[in-house]
């Protein structure tokens, strides 16, 4: 009895969906006198401030060094001045302070998590600047980190994910700069000096390439002041040169490697997508439908729960500077890898030949926008948002407008889009493990 | 990813200021905890359920997760899948997972959903139905789950073994996924039956935490939850674990490049009876102390200073329901042995033992407690979960109320008294992974031999 009612429920329910999605946020923006650009959000609810200070400088800027990029990105933390790693990393904990640090092919960050209490934020300020822009690079600290670097690149090798993600990034971009990830290579480690990680550093992290993200309990007139100390000592030098979009391949293959387990995992995909990209919204709702809206999408329903084949099975769309991949994966027991890799390649498709239904998109519109509000449900997601905007150079109402761009979506725009972009003969498939 | 499980929760984490929070208990025995937050238009809702791995037995590991997994296929008014498009069709993410002691099912979704949610979760706490169909096709992907979770990884597989290792009697060495060979002779009837025994009202609590009125919700959870009528639930067996009386080793071979250490000493639970809970938070700062950050004592002997490990770190939850285990684990260095990493750890020990913790290490620890329980805040699913796990262990949420001041309580002498008290090589687990390749040394080194 309790339950008949349940589907009259979500029935009448879509409609006030988009009053909620309205939710936006307001972000002052500006520029540093040294050429910083500074996206903050004013936000009083928690006694918190959250920064996050990116470069371009990720590994597609490792100049055939491969590795150098996350090297310089480790070794921010390892000493400033006179002070030692131990030494940076008590000041900042002593106050409860949380300093972060990471890089990726595009991106390389430092960010910084304080308590807004004037006292102990005012503390982290000049350190965090100092961490960024002047970092001493001792050498024991590099032989220490390029060691330990070494040593996880070893355990990428044993590791059947890892093997999987590095081939198909190598398959998809041959010559191109991200062909190999932040991890580096062997060679490429072993051949860094002292001196090639200062002058990475000193042309990557400087305030024409950075982008500084504020978010939290700081008035827009402290934000200005800070976002100015923040990034002090930063030379004012030049932004990095725009990457080269990669080339299709001329036609699709098949890449088996040899590797001893019970599951082989399967990754497959195309080098297409930039975060400008003019088919974005339209492959982005797209895919969500294919692949990446878990348990309701495609993928999902036909080769986990029709067929049991995988407990994870997905595609999405990875926006970077330029040609991000377009991605397809499954992990499946190896006796069934054929036919699994065949459902993926043949579901693709049919997408791209017959497109979506219209109860389709319309589930894939409610799902993206009703969704809205939890991409920005906490400072430290804002923050994060913030930053890609800056550093990608989205306009400033990308959020206020992200669900009216969704929703202006049409079944046709899908299905272009997919046919002229998405060529599945010329798909490249990663298959690891061993497959019968 | 959908239906995780959480292996290890460790602590030392954010814990919030609970002042806004209420509580309420229906007639039939279930709970209602809402925490309100208006930072944006979203709600997130969870209902959890005291029953997990450590309620299983041998022949039956498993069982729990897999019934979570049953719990998206369908009802007497849902088709398999349903449950999961509704919540989709509104905008919302959802998401379960199992632990040694809970299983919870989630929704996130916009603040104006509640009630749908509350709707769904009321139907599937007694509706569900299980079709062999559905049943034969999710333990295949269940299986996949494991082979991808844990067979695939070495260092999974040794924490699993560890412990199996670590206990002997009490469930806590059952792992949640469960023995490949249980989740291959597990039958749909069984989870029908598992469902029938432990998914009651009173064996559940909503935990809400958004943009809601506690009062609006707490009408919400009547309106729908109030007609289910309770169970009779039996608790498990306690089965405790039995005084370990010597060190116990073992090894795992695996792909792997480099070795890997763990190390592991009985210590207390709050809810163990007679817990001292001073010693307890004793250990937690004990925790912070040598794992709290770049400065804490690891990161400055055994990452840096020695050189002797890439990774190396503690971890210890007073939080479980059965009493458990502080953790060290480490990988080691380029042609260092994972003997020399166990033996930096106990030399470690040694000095907490030997000497009094530094004051400015305490303030570090105590600084970075008091600043985590405000980060925490920052985070509505976190909020929940901090809620959810303390209740459904049978502790009081509001026990965190307490959590700081608890905290700042503690002196370097507190802390040189665990040490002493539990860091006893009697007990003590070790379990190392070795590279395959070392195995193959070692047998050609014994054929030389003979």
């Amino acid at each position: 009895m309790r339950t008949s009612a349940i589907r009259l429920i979500w029935a009448a329910g879509f409609f006030s969906l988009l009053v909620n999605s309205a939710y936006a946020l307001d972000i002052e923006s500006w520029k540093t006198k040294n050429g910083v650009k500074v996206l903050f959000v004013e936000s009083h609810d928690l006694p918190i401030v959250d920064v996050r200070l990116a470069f371009k400088a990720g590994s597609s800027r490792d100049g055939g060094q491969f590795g150098v990029s996350r090297l310089v990105n480790a070794l921010l933390v390892e000493g400033t001045g006179d002070l030692s790693a131990i030494d940076v990393a008590q000041k900042f904990e002593s106050t409860g302070a949380e300093l972060g640090h990471s890089s990726l092919r595009d991106m390389a960050w430092v960010s910084l998590r304080s308590l807004s209490d004037q006292k102990l934020w005012e503390q982290s300020i000049d350190l965090f600047a100092r961490v960024a822009a002047l970092p001493s690079f001792p050498q024991d600290a590099i032989d220490r980190d390029r060691q330990s670097m070494l040593i996880s690149l070893a355990s990428r090798e044993k590791e059947i994910g890892s093997v999987a993600e590095d081939a198909f990034f190598k398959e998809l971009y041959p010559g191109h700069v991200y062909a190999i990830g932040q991890e580096g290579t062997v060679e490429g480690l072993k051949s860094i000096t002292r001196k090639n990680l200062v002058d990475f550093h000193a042309q990557y992290y400087v305030a024409e390439n950075a982008t500084l993200a504020i978010v939290g309990d700081l008035t827009l007139d402290q934000a200005k002041k800070y976002a100015t100390q923040l990034t002090q000592y930063l030379s004012e030098g030049e932004e990095a040169k725009p990457i080269e979009a990669a080339k299709m391949p001329g036609k699709g293959k098949v890449v088996t490697i040899p590797f001893k387990t019970s599951q082989t995992h399967i990754q497959m995909g195309l080098p297409l997508m930039s975060r400008k990209d003019p088919d974005y919204f339209a492959l982005y709702v797209g895919n969500h439908i294919l692949g990446g809206s878990g348990f309701s999408s495609r993928l999902m329903q036909e080769i986990r729960e029709n067929r049991g084949l995988s407990y994870s099975v997905y595609s999405y769309f990875i926006p970077m500077e330029k040609s991000g991949p377009f991605q397809m994966g499954l992990q499946t027991k190896n006796h069934q890898a054929e036919e699994a890799g065949q459902l993926l390649q043949s579901m693709l498709e049919d997408f791209i030949a017959n497109g979506a239904t219209a109860e389709e998109l319309e589930h894939a519109q409610k799902n993206i926008t009703g969704g809205f509000p939890l991409k920005l449900d906490s400072n430290k997601k804002i923050v994060e948002y913030l930053s890609l905007i800056g550093f990608y150079h989205l306009p400033m109402d990308y959020l206020d407008r992200f669900n009216e761009r969704i929703m202006e979506v049409t079944l046709d725009d899908i299905q272009d889009a997919f046919a002229r972009r998405v060529h599945a003969d010329k798909i490249i498939r990663v298959v690891v493990g061993e497959p019968s | 990813m959908k239906k995780l499980i959480l292996f290890v929760l460790v602590c030392l984490s954010a814990f919030p200021v609970f002042a806004k929070t209420e509580e309420i208990v229906l007639d039939n025995g279930m709970k209602i905890i809402v925490r309100e937050d208006h930072r944006a238009p979203v709600v997130v809702s969870q209902v959890w359920y005291r029953i997990g791995s450590t309620y299983e037995h041998d022949g039956i590991s498993g069982l729990s997760h897999a019934l979570e997994h049953m719990m998206f296929k369908g009802t007497q008014t849902l088709k398999p899948g349903e449950f999961s498009e509704i919540i989709a069709a509104n905008g919302g993410r959802e998401n379960a997972f199992t632990s040694r002691d809970y299983t919870a099912y989630f929704q996130r979704i916009s603040n104006d959903r509640l009630e749908l949610c509350l709707k769904l979760e009321a139907d599937r706490m007694r509706n569900v139905i299980f079709l062999p169909e559905e049943f034969d096709k999710e333990i295949a992907v269940v299986q996949e789950e494991r082979r991808w979770r844990v067979d695939n990884k070495p260092k999974s597989k040794l924490l699993e073994q560890f412990y199996a290792t670590a206990f002997l009697t009490s469930p806590v060495r059952i792992p949640t996924i469960g023995w490949m060979q249980d989740l291959k002779d597990m039958k749909m009837e069984d989870a029908a039956a598992w469902y029938k025994q432990w998914y009651a009202p009173n064996n559940a609590t909503l935990v809400v935490v958004g943009d809601v009125k506690a009062a609006d919700v707490f009408s919400l959870a009547r309106k729908y939850f109030s007609g289910i009528e309770r169970s009779v639930i039996e608790p498990p067996k306690p089965r405790p674990e039995i005084e370990q009386n010597g060190e116990r080793r073992i090894s795992l071979y695996g792909n792997t490049a480099s070795p890997y250490l763990l190390m592991g000493y009985k210590a207390p639970v709050l809810l163990d009876e007679g817990a001292d809970q001073k010693e307890i938070y004793a250990l937690d700062v004990l925790s912070g102390i040598l794992d709290g950050g770049q400065s804490a004592r690891i990161s400055k002997n055994m990452l840096r200073g020695d050189e002797i490990a890439v990774e190396a770190g503690t971890s210890y939850d007073p939080f479980d329901r059965l009493t458990g285990l502080f953790m060290f684990a480490a990988v080691p260095n380029k042609d260092v042995k994972p003997e020399q990493l166990e033996q930096a750890f106990k030399k470690e020990i040694n000095e907490l033992q030997q000497n009094l913790v530094t004051a400015e290490e305490l303030e570090r620890v105590k600084a970075q407690v008091i600043a985590g329980k405000v980060y925490g805040r920052d985070s509505m699913f976190n909020l929940g979960m901090q809620i959810g796990m303390l209740d459904s262990v049978g502790l009081d949420w509001r026990l965190l109320d307490a959590y700081v001041d608890e905290i700042r309580s503690i002196t370097a002498e507190d802390v040189r008294r665990v040490a002493k008290k539990y860091f006893d090589q009697s007990q003590l687990t070790v379990a190392t992974l070795w590279p395959e390749k070392e195995q193959q040394k070692e047998a050609e080194n014994k054929g030389e031999a003979q």
